[in-house]
């Protein structure tokens, strides 16, 4: 049995498959060659693919992003890494003005099969400029697909469906995941595969449960898993939908759980007001209001920038501790 | 295709379209707003007369004289003018947002410097396709202010990309006068700044426009990384159908139509004998016409079908 590899491992292994399958695909990023990124997710990709493949390139987010529009419309397949997802808002007209609508602006006539790969959260003392979750900004933005894995299986199987597809997708890594392996044997990730991609727009089950849906994505899942772990000696049991993909979002499994629960708890690490999960939550009671024992509860980031202190960060940003005290409190609603 | 009949042709293609388009704005039979190029159908039809057929182009908000240059069919630019199915976009872009991928026309777009990364982005695909083909990217004056602008001329000069950045002084950004806004005498001055030699052109003068491309096209072919051309013209209508140009003079406007493209090249080919006056007459007669029907295959055009809007937004 092969070694199982990190969340980062497998988003660097999902783009070394992709670019030995296809020679249109390459990287471009700030330091992304011999260095690896920031984070080093891309340590290694030059000695197989040469700076012509894995460029680096001028800190220009907003000439990156855009030159990775203007080579996906002439048939390359570009992976544009952002440092820190942060940085992405230098880059939002060529997302939202450009890569987003060209498809439906030009009568179709465009494809932009772009990735665009960001490193989200906090949790590591960065700081306001260096922890956001900014996938926000793209979530309410048509044309552009998100993917925000929680497990290495899914970070690797994810990417390369996202490399696949033809149109603009928004990466979302988790920059504490990097190192993870995994809990659970269909969590993990190995090299070589190359059938188990996994589809954009289909949540998982992360885990089981009867009393409450916990709807989460990114490392908000891991948090939910822990918080359901946490709960069971109090004889309360949360099922865990991993969503996987923000857009396309898959709310069909979404409301198979919480119809099945009558309780849902949504998650996410950005703040709270006007995020994904608003989203979520607003569509879960306009669909099965009538199916639900007490009101939809949100955890997420308190709105106000994130701080470098641990203390202050721990405040700010949500865990497993705030989705079991929502959780003991939708109970006690019922 | 690129014969003084021919370049002379599309130069008063563009103007006769612009002009119908501004009348049609008038009496309410288009709608949402345009910015029209009449003045500088010199930079847009000698730029593509440089370029080889196989080349891009990437335009700006004021695209329609370079679609038109590159070979946009102006029965389905009309359409989409007025928002119809037939047109290039299928009604969804309008004036301002129209392309057409099987001749190179990568798009004119809304947001002023926002092609230039896209056109950077299709030069750094052709070099790493290994064809030798070239990007040429419209811009005006205004965009040069952008940091776009720059970090395309700094990425292009870098990768040694095949481009060419033309821009198109017009002298005014919208109302605001050039050196109001720009702290540099000339744009072309700001490819110092990323080794990329600009030149200054008289841009009302089609064949100094041609052969300027032309030059800077074989370099850019031959590998020798991105070109700059600034082009000097004049817009003669407002930035857009509701500018009443209060921020420049009748006179300034007056010794601009004196250089006017169209009747510097017609008088230069009456003086060499290469057009006489009923040829001029003739293609004039022709061009009108073909408005004409552009305009008789726009609105006989159907709506788009609204049913189809959701299924439009991913391939």
């Amino acid at each position: 049995m092969p070694e199982p590899l990190t969340y980062s491992e497998a988003i660097r292994e999902a783009m070394a498959e992709e670019m030995r399958r296809d020679g249109r695909v390459f990287l471009m990023g700030e330091d992304v060659a011999l260095y690896g990124g920031a984070f080093r997710v891309t340590r290694g990709l030059l000695d197989e693919f040469g700076p012509g493949r894995i460029r680096n390139t001028p800190i220009s987010e907003s000439g990156i992003v855009g030159a990775g529009i203007g080579a996906a419309l002439v048939g390359m397949r570009p992976i544009v890494e952002i440092m820190f997802m942060d940085f992405i808002t230098l880059a939002v007209d060529q997302l939202v003005n450009h890569a987003s609508k060209y498809r439906f602006m030009y009568g179709e006539q465009a494809r932009v099969p772009l990735v665009v790969r960001a490193p989200a959260g906090g949790h590591r003392g960065y700081g306001p400029t260096h922890s956001q979750c900014l996938e926000r900004l793209f979530f309410s933005m048509p044309g552009i697909k998100i993917a925000a894995p929680s497990t290495p299986a899914d970070a690797r199987g994810l990417l390369k469906a996202a490399i696949r597809d033809d149109n603009p997708v928004l990466f979302v890594e988790s920059k504490i995941l990097y190192p993870s392996l995994g809990d659970r044997p269909e969590e993990q990730a190995f090299a070589g595969k190359d059938d188990d991609i996994i589809p954009l727009g289909r949540a998982r089950v992360a885990r089981e449960g009867e009393h409450i849906s916990v709807i989460a994505y990114s490392e908000m899942v891991v948090q939910a898993v822990r918080a359901a772990e946490a709960l069971e000696a109090e004889g309360i049991s949360l099922e865990v939908i991993d969503l996987r993909t923000l857009a396309p979002l898959d709310m069909a499994r979404v409301l198979e759980s919480v119809g099945k629960t009558g309780r849902a708890i949504v998650a996410e690490e950005g703040h709270r007001t006007g995020g994904p999960g608003a989203e979520i939550a607003c569509r879960i009671v306009e669909s099965c209001f009538y199916e639900l024992d007490a009101p939809v509860r949100r955890v997420a980031a308190m709105d106000v920038p994130v701080p470098v202190s641990p203390l202050l960060e721990r405040r700010v940003l949500p865990s497993a501790f705030d989705i079991a005290s929502a959780a003991r409190h939708l109970m006690n609603e019922a | 295709m690129n014969t003084p009949a021919d370049l002379y042709r599309k130069m008063a293609l563009i103007r006769e379209f612009e002009m119908r388009i501004d009348e049609m704005f008038a009496t309410g039979r288009i709608r949402g707003t345009t910015h029209l190029s009449a003045g500088q159908e010199a930079c847009a039809v000698g730029a593509c007369a440089g370029l080889r057929c196989d080349d891009a182009v990437v335009s700006n908000h004021r695209g329609h004289g370079h679609f038109i240059a590159t070979g946009g069919d102006p029965g389905a630019m009309m359409a989409e003018m007025m928002g119809k199915q037939t047109g290039y976009s299928r009604g969804r872009g309008g004036s301002q947002h129209m392309a057409c991928f099987d001749i190179g026309f990568l798009g004119s777009n809304g947001i002023t410097g926002g092609g230039l990364p896209v056109a950077v982005g299709a030069a750094l695909g052709f070099k790493m396709q290994k064809t030798d083909r070239i990007v040429l990217c419209f811009f005006g004056d205004g965009a040069s202010n952008q940091g776009t602008f720059h970090e395309s001329l700094n990425l292009a000069a870098v990768w040694r990309l095949p481009i060419i950045f033309f821009c198109e002084n017009n002298l005014y950004a919208m109302s605001t006068p050039m050196h109001d806004a720009t702290a540099v005498e000339n744009i072309a001055e700001r490819g110092n700044a990323y080794t990329i030699a600009g030149e200054v052109i008289d841009g009302n003068d089609v064949i100094a426009v041609r052969d300027a491309v032309a030059g800077a096209a074989e370099r850019v072919r031959g590998g020798s990384g991105p070109a700059l051309i600034e082009a000097m013209t004049y817009r003669y209508l407002g930035h857009s159908k509701s500018d009443k140009c209060e921020y420049r003079t009748r006179e300034e406007e007056q010794r601009w139509h004196e250089r006017d493209p169209i009747k510097l090249y017609a008088a230069r080919l009456r003086e060499s004998g290469e057009l006489d006056d009923g040829r001029i007459a003739r293609i004039d007669a022709e061009v009108k016409q073909q408005v004409d029907e552009a305009v008789e295959f726009a609105t006989t055009s159907p709506d788009p079908n609204p049913d189809e809007l959701e299924g439009s937004v991913f391939a």
